[in-house]
């Protein structure tokens, strides 16, 4: 990949950051709030079912997941598999595409389901 | 090699990417997991009552200890990358240590 390239995946990687630093922090502290009293579907789907908040939150969170984490990823491919950057970055498509299809997919059951 | 790797960043950078790839993998599960819930609260509340057995419990708290471990890590790298050098700067791995075992300490005490 050009050094451009790089770049771009460089600020991608910490702008995605930045972003997750407030959802993982929200999402911590609603996992310990959750499970207080155990989990229970109904509860967790009273919760999110119909909420646009819920909705923007998660598909925002799952977007920058999938972007962050799939570019980690190419770079540990690299660095530790020891891929070439083309196959690196074809693997990290498909780890992000997957983490896409799957998230949203979570979030559409939680509050459209 | 041997004294770069004796060292707080180093054990800062290796828990950042082995927190990471965790969480990488871990993700599409959680993912189909909350998934069930498609087919309706029943089947969400299958799997959710196959989550109550003492491993699943482990795996779930390793996975809140991980995941704040990758936040405060992170954060630490964004720290050293966008803020201009300070000496506290050389304490963020302990401090990033510090949230990750306080946040699986509260997650204990909560499940």
């Amino acid at each position: 990949m050009s050094a451009r390239g790089e770049a771009r995946l460089w600020v991608a990687q910490r702008a995605t950051a930045m972003m997750l630093a407030v959802f993982v922090l929200a999402h911590l502290v609603t996992i310990i709030y959750a499970v207080r009293n155990g989990l229970a579907g109904a509860d967790i789907l009273a919760r999110t079912r119909g909420s646009v908040g819920v909705a923007v939150f998660y598909g925002l969170f799952v977007l920058a997941s999938a972007i962050h984490g799939s570019i980690g990823l190419r770079t540990i491919a690299i660095e530790w598999l020891r891929m070439r950057s083309n196959p690196a970055g074809i693997f990290a498509l498909v780890a992000g595409v997957l983490l896409v299809v799957t998230g949203l997919r979570a979030v559409v059951a939680v509050v459209a389901a | 090699m041997k004294h770069a790797r004796n060292h707080p960043a180093y054990w800062a950078f290796l828990v950042h990417r082995i927190s990471g790839i965790a969480l990488a993998l871990f993700l599409p599960a959680h993912f189909l997991a909350l998934g069930t819930a498609i087919r309706g609260e029943a089947a969400l509340d299958e799997f959710l009552r196959w989550t109550d057995q003492p491993l699943v419990i482990a795996g779930e708290w390793a996975l809140v200890v991980l995941l704040a471990a990758h936040l405060a890590g992170g954060l630490r790298v964004l720290a050293l990358e966008f803020l201009p050098w300070r000496e506290w700067q050389k304490s963020l791995a302990a401090a990033a240590a510090f949230l990750a075992i306080f946040a699986g300490l509260a997650f204990a005490f909560a499940r």
